[in-house]
């Protein structure tokens, strides 16, 4: 009887371990295991904006960490030259140089000098708020921009009865983006510009703020068209409101900006309070070049956006 | 009598269980260089489970973590290639066809062959290939090296077959516990 009893306990411990074998399927455990990560992460959103600007001011975009993004922003003359002037490409024209960089995924900082008013400006941006899906859900990316700007033209100065820190400007933006699908994102941008010394005797104050309202539509894989206007609440004498419309056009490392728009200046101090041709007269043909360099030649180690 | 059936029914059990362990990672690496004069991606966050007894094995990986150091790139490979919103994984479901070979109590290396089912960019496609498993200390490392033709999974863009080229090179490394 005890043998039999053995026997069956042994049988029973020999089926056990060879019944157990087929049951565990790793490619069910890896595709649930998929889901609950999906549901228990955080997707950020990434390329509302192709670039850290979308035409003339910023957008919601910074670059990645240890990444420099080399600018060139070039304005011609306006088309109203016609083509005895070759549409305002025979100039004169103003160009921006500017160099931007990536210190973390969320904080980015730059400097820039322009030929208008010879101008040097530099800033810094960041992050505070990120688009995301998923665990932690986020409708909007908010970035904050913080620029100073400093025109050192000494003609410009005489004009202006400037010395010192007279021709020194600031801004603040908080840059408000969404990307509402593959095709469309949008932006406002709420500006407060302050100048340290306006010379427009009609206006008492040195605050001047403004909201810039920006799209970028997608129309092929690697061409976005964009527009962008900025609306002044308050503004000096002569002044006009700032239209900017272009195309962006990918390649591998670089984005080219092809557009038109009235505003001279590509600082917010020149092209958001002091343009003074308007959209008809005043629309001239501009590109910005970017190229992207990845400074920090990482392995690619796991980013925290 | 009692003592002798005890211990070989002990033995079972335990063979049973050690027959049916599976291993699993979630810090698998994969890297491949899409276009060669810039640096390659890194993903180092691949989940993989490894099941010892019939040599079923299954990856998965999240097309965002695949890191660049240029970040334009990155946009790119995500936005205009790889399509991630649309297809945030790429997944691995096979078998090690030699698993019999491989003696995971013992230290050593062993050549190993896996054929399964490669799903890139929403697209499956049969794939065989070659790799090694090497048993150290109670770890398992299986690591492979195989090329993948980018057009056979939907893959479609500028530069491919110029400065991305059309077939490339991937390199897995996985350590289990």
């Amino acid at each position: 009887m005890k043998r039999i009893l053995l026997a069956s306990a042994f049988m029973t411990f020999v089926s056990f371990g060879f019944a157990q074998k087929d049951t565990t399927d790793i490619f069910k455990m890896m595709d649930e295991g998929d889901k609950k990560a999906a549901a228990s992460s955080t997707d950020y959103t990434t390329a509302t904006f192709k670039s850290t600007r979308v035409i003339q001011g910023p957008s919601i975009e910074t670059i990645g960490e240890g990444n420099m993004d080399f600018r060139i922003l070039h304005r011609f003359a306006p088309l109203k030259g016609g083509s005895e002037e070759m549409f305002g490409l025979d100039g004169p024209a103003t160009i921006r140089f500017g160099l931007d960089y990536g210190v973390t995924n969320r904080l980015m900082v730059g400097i820039g000098r322009s030929s208008y008013q010879k101008e040097f400006d530099g800033f810094v941006k960041y992050k505070l708020l990120r688009q995301s899906t998923g665990k932690i859900n986020m409708p909007i990316t908010v970035t904050y921009i913080g620029t100073i700007m400093d025109a050192t033209d000494d003609a410009y100065l005489k004009a202006n009865n400037m010395s010192g820190t007279d021709a020194i400007s600031y801004a603040h933006a908080f840059a408000i983006g969404r990307k509402f699908n593959d095709v469309f994102s949008f932006q406002i941008t709420p500006t407060l510009v302050h100048f340290n010394k306006v010379t427009d005797s009609t206006v008492n104050t040195n605050n001047f703020f403004s909201l810039g309202m920006q799209t970028r539509v997608r129309i092929s894989k690697r061409v976005n068209f964009t527009a962008e206007y900025y609306y002044q609440f308050n503004k000096m004498n002569g002044t006009v409101n700032t239209l900017s419309l272009g195309f962006d056009f990918e390649t591998g490392g670089h984005v080219f900006q092809l557009h038109f728009t009235n505003a001279v200046g590509m600082t917010e101090r020149t092209f958001i309070n002091q343009t003074t041709e308007k959209w008809g007269d005043g629309t001239r043909f501009g590109f910005n070049l970017t190229r992207i360099f990845a400074l920090k030649k990482g392995k690619g180690e796991a980013k925290k956006w | 009598m009692k003592k002798v059936s005890l211990i070989i029914a002990a033995g079972l059990i335990s063979f049973a269980s050690f027959s049916q362990k599976v291993y699993q990672t979630k810090s698998a690496q994969i890297k491949f260089q899409p276009i060669t004069e810039e640096g390659g991606c890194t993903n180092n966050q691949v989940q993989s489970l490894l099941k010892s007894s019939d040599g079923q094995i299954a990856f998965s990986a999240l097309i965002k973590g695949f890191k660049f150091s240029n970040s334009l790139l990155e946009d790119h490979f995500n936005e205009n290639y790889m399509e991630s919103t649309k297809f945030p994984n790429a997944k691995f479901q096979g078998f090690i066809t030699n698993i019999k070979e491989v003696d995971f109590a013992k230290n050593g290396t062993y050549k190993v062959t896996v054929k399964g089912t490669l799903t890139i960019h929403g697209t499956p496609k049969e794939v065989t290939t070659t790799g090694t498993i090497e048993i150290a200390g109670g770890k398992v490392i299986a690591k492979a090296n195989f090329k993948v033709k980018v057009a056979d999974y939907g893959i479609k863009g500028l530069y491919i077959g110029q400065k991305i080229a059309a077939e490339q090179d991937i390199t897995v490394t996985s350590i289990y516990e």
